[in-house]
C-alpha cells in the first residue's frame, strides 16, 4: 500500500517535470509559429470568441448574486454604499480570474485536449512527423499561445459584466445610490487590485492551456485514452488554478 | 474563405471587447482614471501630535467640500510629531494662514480625513507653508480611557453613599 502510494506520488512528480519540459519545448517553438499568424487567430477564435457567451452569461449571474448577497450582508452594518467596492474587489481580484479559468478549462481546455488527443489517436501527429513537420510547432504552439492571449481578456470581460450585474441588482433593484456605488468603488479600488487580477488571469491562462495541450498530446491513442485525457484536463486545471490562486494572492499581499 | 473571414471578424471583435474591458477596469473602477495630468496645486504641511488612522490619499476638506488630498505622511524625529503634507488645488488659494487643521472620521467606521477651518488672517497659505494650529485625531482608546477615569471618579464619590444605603440589605 505504501509502495503504491509512493509510486503514484513519484508518477505525479514525474508528470509535473514532464509538463515543464513540454512547456520549454512549446516556448522554443513559439517564435517560429508566430510566422503563421492565421493559425493563432483561428485558435483565439476557437478558445476566445466561442467562449464569450458562456463567460458573459456566467459573469452576469455571478455579479448579480454578489450584488444580492453583498447587499444583504452590508445592510446589517448599514453600509450598503460599500456594495460597489465589495463587488468590484471580489470580481476583479478573485472571482473574475478564478471562475473564468474554471470555465475556460471546461469550455476551451477540454476542446483542445480532445482535439489534439484525437489527432494522436488517428495518427495525424505521426503523419506530420513523417512529413518533417513538427507537430508541436504546427498544432500545439498556436493552440497554447491562443489560450494564453485569450484568458486575461476573458477574465476582464467577466469582471466587467459582473460589476454591471452587481450594479443591476444593487442600484436598479435594491436602490443603492448609484453615485455612491461608483464613487466608493473608484475611491477604494486600487490599480494594484486590477493588476493582481490581470497577473492571475495570465498565469491561469498559461497553466490551463499547458495542461490542456499536454494532456491531449500525451493521451493514449484510443477512444478511452482521449476521454481520460479530457477528464484529467478539467480536474488538473481546476486544482492547479485554485492552488496557484492562493499562491499569487499571498504573493501580492504586502 | 468566407468562413475564415467571419472567423477573423469574430476574433477581432473579441480582442477589441477584451481590451475595452481591460481599459475600463483600469480606468473606471480605480481612482486613477484618466487623471494622469495633474491639476495645478500647492502643498502645505501640518504637524500633528497623533494622526490616528490617517492614510496617504485621504481627502482634505473645508466645510465638507473636498479641496485636496493627503500626499505624504512622515515622522519628525526631533519633536516627535507626524508631518502631514496636504496637496490643495490651486482653485482654493485663499485659505488664511491662521486656519486650523483637524483630523476627523467619516461616519462610524469610515476612514479619517483632514478638515480645515478658516481663520481670520488677511494673508493666505502658499506653497510649502506650514499650518500652525492643528488638532490631533481622536483616538478611541484614549477617549474610552478618559471616560472610564471620569466614571470611576464619579462612582467612587457616590458609591460611599450608596454603600451605606445598601448596608441593611
Amino acid at each position: 500500500m505504501i509502495t503504491e502510494l509512493a509510486s503514484s506520488l513519484g508518477e505525479s512528480i514525474e508528470r509535473v517535470g514532464d509538463m515543464c519540459r513540454f512547456l520549454v519545448r512549446i516556448v522554443v517553438q513559439l517564435p517560429r509559429s508566430l510566422t503563421r499568424p492565421q493559425l493563432i487567430v483561428d485558435q483565439i477564435y476557437n478558445t476566445g470568441a466561442l467562449s464569450l457567451v458562456i463567460i458573459m452569461l456566467s459573469g452576469l449571474f455571478v455579479g448579480m448574486v454578489l450584488g444580492l448577497q453583498g447587499f444583504e450582508l452590508l445592510r446589517r452594518f448599514g453600509s450598503e454604499e460599500a456594495l460597489g467596492t465589495a463587488a468590484a474587489i471580489g470580481l476583479v481580484k478573485e472571482l473574475g480570474p478564478v471562475v473564468t479559468a474554471l470555465l475556460f478549462a471546461g469550455r476551451a481546455g477540454t476542446a483542445l485536449a480532445s482535439e489534439i488527443g484525437l489527432m494522436r489517436a488517428t495518427d495525424q501527429l505521426s503523419a506530420m512527423e513523417m512529413m518533417a513537420v513538427d507537430p508541436v510547432r504546427r498544432v500545439v504552439a498556436p493552440r497554447f499561445l491562443g489560450g494564453v492571449i485569450t484568458m486575461p481578456l476573458l477574465a476582464a470581460i467577466f469582471s466587467l459584466i459582473g460589476i454591471y450585474g452587481a450594479q443591476l441588482v444593487g442600484v436598479q433593484m435594491m436602490h443603492v445610490d448609484s453615485g455612491s456605488f461608483w464613487s466608493q468603488m473608484q475611491a477604494s479600488v486600487d490599480l494594484r487590485d486590477v493588476n493582481e487580477g490581470i497577473v492571475k488571469s495570465g498565469v491561469f491562462g498559461v497553466a490551463c492551456s499547458l495542461i490542456a495541450v499536454y494532456e491531449g498530446y500525451h493521451s493514449e491513442p484510443t477512444a478511452e485514452g482521449v476521454g481520460a485525457a479530457t477528464t484529467r484536463t478539467v480536474v488538473t486545471s481546476a486544482v492547479v488554478v485554485l492552488f496557484l490562486d492562493y499562491l499569487i494572492t499571498a504573493f501580492f499581499l504586502k | 474563405m468566407r468562413k475564415s473571414r467571419a472567423m477573423n471578424l469574430g476574433t477581432g471583435l473579441f480582442l477589441l471587447l477584451g481590451f475595452a474591458a481591460l481599459f475600463f477596469l483600469t480606468t473606471q473602477t480605480t481612482s486613477h482614471g484618466l487623471s494622469f495630468r495633474s491639476v495645478p496645486h500647492y502643498e502645505v504641511t501640518a504637524k500633528f501630535e497623533n494622526i490616528g488612522d490617517l492614510k496617504v490619499g485621504a481627502p482634505v476638506s473645508m466645510a465638507g467640500v473636498q479641496i485636496g488630498r493627503v500626499v505624504n505622511i512622515r515622522f519628525d524625529p526631533r519633536d516627535f510629531k507626524a508631518v502631514v503634507t496636504l496637496r490643495i488645488d490651486d482653485t482654493y488659494n485663499q485659505i488664511p494662514t491662521d486656519s486650523d487643521a483637524s483630523i476627523y472620521t467619516q461616519g462610524l467606521l469610515g476612514g479619517q480625513y483632514v478638515g480645515l477651518s478658516p481663520g481670520g488672517s488677511e494673508t493666505f497659505l502658499k506653497n510649502h507653508d506650514q499650518i500652525a494650529f492643528t488638532q490631533s485625531a481622536l483616538v478611541l482608546e484614549n477617549l474610552i480611557g478618559q471616560f472610564l477615569a471620569n466614571f470611576n471618579k464619579h462612582s467612587s464619590s457616590s458609591s460611599s453613599g450608596a454603600a451605606t444605603g445598601g448596608q441593611p440589605k
